[in-house]
């Protein structure tokens, strides 16, 4: 009958999860659909969805964020899979230089990376006005489609590059010398091999940047323009000047979450067909590239790198330079560091706390839901399996709208609170976070947690003294990837934020809005330190200079 | 503080699919009881309901007077020894060893005795301050071993612990973990597939195929006498032969295909007629005759000179084939092709009803009778 006492436990650590979905979740969620289906006083009405599917005003937004979706996903594979396939299969000199600047290209914040470029292309951007001045030529417009494009495809290389070397890594070199052999080589291996070999991996990268660039925000926001996305659209309708209409942000909240659960639906249906798991006893052996073609590998990498970092550097350079008023001044100085601070004097400490209990609270979930789903298996279990991936599929903006609809009336008010800025950072972060923890898990053999029961330890002291210590370096890694992406998170922060809880990823957002480049150049050096930094742990602890995400 | 096992009636079922239907068995005080089956016979599946890891459908399970059905596994007093070692990988030798140890009310000093106590006993007291993964197979097993016998448990249990380890260690742990049960004198149970490793540390064997008790006894019992079909082809090679027996005046015959008839002593009174049977000899239960006219007639197909002995592939008029094991001789092996005639040591040959259920000679010695109709 004991056994029965320690059980519970489990069963009331599952009910308390489920009770914390239910309520951060699916309430949220629910209101988000009862808003798009009811009128201003809460009758029942399709109202909005007519209104979203036969006003091509609004139904283009959608059409729009695929066209830049899909072609982004293209680009960001012709980039990221031959980067990653030089960089596994041949010598590149400075390789681990060339890694560690795609990993921190990986983690800025898009709209950054945006702004950045408005600073280098736009109208008035350096480069611009340099062609301009010196050949007479006013180059193409990058706002729009073109600039979130670049934009995109820049940011999100380095996820399908981390993913697909992670993939090239798992090949064993057999495979390589056994297609050899059969005189297969060369191009023709490239896609009779290596392309079939990691075309899950293929379709998991494919999947992740889509979902990012779809939902992203920050970008069509300040290089958009006409261009007109439905984040943005959300977001306008919701907090905008003019013309707010929740109902409405709901409704297309719903179309949103409708089109991307389609896709991951998709996308988990095709890719099953393409499941195998392969384990590499040696991996492949870099080879050193003949003639041009090392040549071509060398230029291609570095190039594509640079652009890619390009904008971390302007933002760095600029953030010394003096300004006057919102213009850039000759001369450098700290000063854009010292204003900038002070005016937003909690931003930094915010980051540290705000983060931080997202941080604890996601890593502390995400094992006792990765304990539940891989050693608990039931019904309710398995259900929150299903529940906790959810975040994956909604859009940022649409998190936070689902918030504050929930939480800014009775009976639980939460509006304005640090508590639910740090709901909101677990609630997009978690998915990741557990999936890595159940990977985990599933490599500890059962038989260790029983080894220290039968040695008289109960479930619970065997979960902290056994299970979690063996989970060690696997979370504190996985922590840090969350930690970095947590503080450069905006979509959905943006709607939540006030005076009082704006982190630095905001501050710099809300300089950037006003055009106060110097002082958000300022807090993005910052933040983009507090990245190096967190990397370079992250390395310390991993003992290794590869990232797998 | 060793304990007996009493399992009466115990039933295992995972949802509709029974793996367990009913199994009694006694396991003595101090006692090398091992568990051996092919896989899927049930057999770690039984001994991680006695561990507790596996929930107990139906029947009874006893240490001593005490039922265990329903006591946490951590409160068993089990020491238990797993296939792939479960080593804490993140603690050293000696915490992994102690780890039982601080879960009892004992006072440090005596801890860091009894550690160093087992780490002598398994010969790695040197290293005690290493991580596991420093460590090879046999190291590792030796560490698992002492953890688990460190906490002085009522019962110990072990699930395939030699099977990760190379040919050569297996022997020789196998020696090791027989002399350290023998002088701790703990209840053990052992479960394995290596029938030769079941013979070389068994006091008792049970053998098990399909969640049944086919037959339980000494390693010589199961090996001389087996009590069914199974039992004898599963434990050591055997060739089967399809006979006849019959009976003259008191007297028994086996009698093979062509004609080759031999008396028989020991076939138990209710088997004194005619009836079809199967016969099971074993390779070195044959005897080859060159010269000869009398028994079954074979032809030698091949031969495999391995030192001691020799093998022979050979081939009976029918086109049965079998294999018979000679002692070496120092003349030459007898060539493939050869014709010869084999007779069989009668005294060591089994002999089964055509079913296979049963063993149609006395002196079978099963102590899983007792339970059979109960």
């Amino acid at each position: 009958m004991k056994q029965k006492k320690v059980l519970d436990v489990w069963t009331i650590i599952s009910y308390s999860i489920l009770i914390l979905y239910a309520l951060f979740l699916l309430y949220p969620l629910f209101m988000i659909l009862r808003s798009s289906v009811t009128d201003i006083d809460g009758n029942l009405t399709f109202q909005w969805f007519e209104q979203f599917f036969q006003q091509s005003y609004y139904f283009s937004t959608l059409t729009n964020s695929f066209k830049v979706t899909i072609w982004a996903t293209i680009l960001t594979m012709l980039i990221g899979y031959p980067l990653a396939y030089f960089y596994n299969m041949f010598h590149i000199r400075g390789k681990t230089f060339l890694q560690i600047v795609i990993i921190l290209c990986s983690m800025s914040a898009p709209f950054i990376g945006a702004y950045a470029w408005i600073q280098l292309l736009g109208r008035s951007g350096m480069i611009t006005v340099f062609i301009r001045n010196v050949t007479g030529i006013t180059i193409p417009n990058i706002y729009g489609f073109n600039g979130i494009l670049l934009v995109l495809t820049l940011q999100m290389f380095p996820l399908v590059f981390l993913y697909i070397s992670g993939a090239l890594k798992k090949i064993d070199n057999s495979l390589i010398e056994a297609s050899a052999n059969m005189g297969v080589s060369g191009i023709q291996r490239f896609f009779k091999v290596i392309v079939p070999l990691t075309m899950p991996t293929i379709f998991a990268a494919g999947l992740l940047v889509f979902m990012r660039a779809f939902a992203d925000f920050g970008t069509p926001l300040l290089i958009g323009e006409g261009y007109r996305v439905f984040p943005v659209e959300i977001y306008n309708q919701f907090m905008g000047e003019t013309g707010r209409n929740f109902n409405f942000a709901a409704t297309i909240s719903v179309v949103a979450i409708f089109i991307t659960a389609t896709i991951f639906l998709i996308q988990k249906y095709v890719a099953s067909h393409f499941t195998f798991t392969m384990n590499s006893l040696n991996t492949i052996e870099r080879k050193k590239a003949k003639g041009l073609f090392n040549v071509f590998i060398h230029l291609f990498s570095y190039f594509v790198v640079f652009l890619s970092f390009l904008p971390q550097i302007l933002i760095v350079y600029q953030s010394f330079q003096n300004t006057s008023g919102k213009l850039f001044a000759p001369g450098y100085s700290l000063n854009s560091y010292r204003v900038a601070l002070s005016r937003v004097r909690n931003a930094v400490p915010n980051t540290f706390y705000i983060g931080g209990l997202a941080l604890l609270a996601t890593i502390v979930l995400a094992i006792f839901i990765a304990y539940l789903v891989v050693r608990r298996k039931n019904a309710v279990n398995t259900f929150i399996d299903t529940l906790s991936m959810i975040p994956f599929i909604i859009p940022g903006a649409v998190v936070g709208i689902g918030l504050v609809m929930a939480f800014n009336r009775q009976p639980v008010v939460l509006t304005g609170t640090v508590t639910i800025m740090v709901v909101a950072l677990v609630i997009r972060r978690i998915p990741y976070t557990i999936r890595s923890s159940v990977a985990i898990l599933q490599q500890i053999p059962i038989t260790i947690e029983e080894a220290s029961i039968s040695l008289g330890s109960s479930k619970l002291k065997t979960f902290a003294l056994i299970t979690i210590p063996m989970m060690g370096s696997g979370i504190i890694a996985g922590a840090i990837l969350s930690w970095v992406t947590i503080i450069t998170e905006l979509a959905t922060a943006i709607i939540l934020y006030n005076a009082r809880t704006i982190t630095l990823t905001l501050a710099i957002y809300s300089f950037v809005s006003r055009g106060n480049y110097g002082y958000a150049a300022a807090l993005a050096s910052v933040l983009t330190a507090l990245t190096v930094v967190s990397l370079f742990i992250y390395m310390k602890v991993t003992k290794s200079t590869e990232i797998t995400m | 503080m060793s304990v007996n096992i009493k399992i009466r009636n115990a039933v295992k079922r995972y949802g509709n699919n029974t793996i367990i239907s009913d199994l009694s068995l006694d396991i003595r005080e101090g006692e090398f009881f091992t568990l051996l089956g092919p896989s899927g016979c049930g057999k770690t599946t039984l001994l991680r309901m006695i561990a507790g890891f596996n929930t107990i459908e139906g029947g009874d399970f006893y240490f001593s007077e005490k039922r265990i059905n329903d006591l946490d596994p951590a409160k068993r007093n089990i020491g238990m020894v797993f296939q792939n070692y479960a080593i804490f990988p993140h603690l050293t030798v000696k915490k992994n060893v102690a780890f039982g140890l601080t879960n009892r009310k004992i006072s440090k000093e005596q801890r860091e005795i009894e550690t160093q106590k087992f780490l002598e006993l398994m010969q790695i007291a040197q290293f005690g301050d290493r991580m596991p993964e420093k460590l090879s197979g046999g190291q590792q097993q030796r560490v698992a071993l002492a953890r688990a016998l460190v906490i002085q448990p009522d019962v110990l249990l072990m699930d395939e612990p030699l099977s990760n380890l190379d040919a050569k260690l297996r022997v020789e742990m196998r020696t090791a973990i027989k002399n350290i049960q023998h002088n701790v004198g703990i209840t053990t149970v052992y479960v394995t597939h290596d029938q030769e490793e079941a013979m070389a540390v068994s006091d008792r064997i049970a053998i098990m195929k399909d969640g049944f008790i086919q037959h339980i006894g000494t390693p010589k019992d199961i090996y001389q006498r087996p009590a069914n079909l199974f039992v004898a082809s599963f434990i050591g090679r055997t060739n089967l032969l399809d006979a006849q027996l019959s009976a003259e005046d008191g007297q028994s015959f086996l009698v093979f295909a062509n004609g080759y008839k031999v008396a028989m002593n020991h076939v138990k009174d209710e088997f004194k007629k005619t009836m079809k049977v199967k016969v099971s000899i074993r390779p070195e239960e044959f005897v080859i005759l060159e010269n000869s006219t009398t028994g079954i007639k074979a032809v030698i197909e091949d031969s495999i000179f391995l030192g001691l002995n020799t093998h022979y592939q050979v081939k009976f008029e029918n086109g049965v084939h079998a294999e018979i094991v000679q002692e070496s001789r120092i003349d030459s092996i007898t060539p493939p092709g050869t014709e010869i005639y084999l007779t069989v040591k009668s005294e060591k040959i089994n002999v089964f009803t055509e079913d296979g259920q049963r063993n149609c000679l006395s002196g079978v010695r099963n102590d899983y009778e007792q339970y059979v109709g109960k």
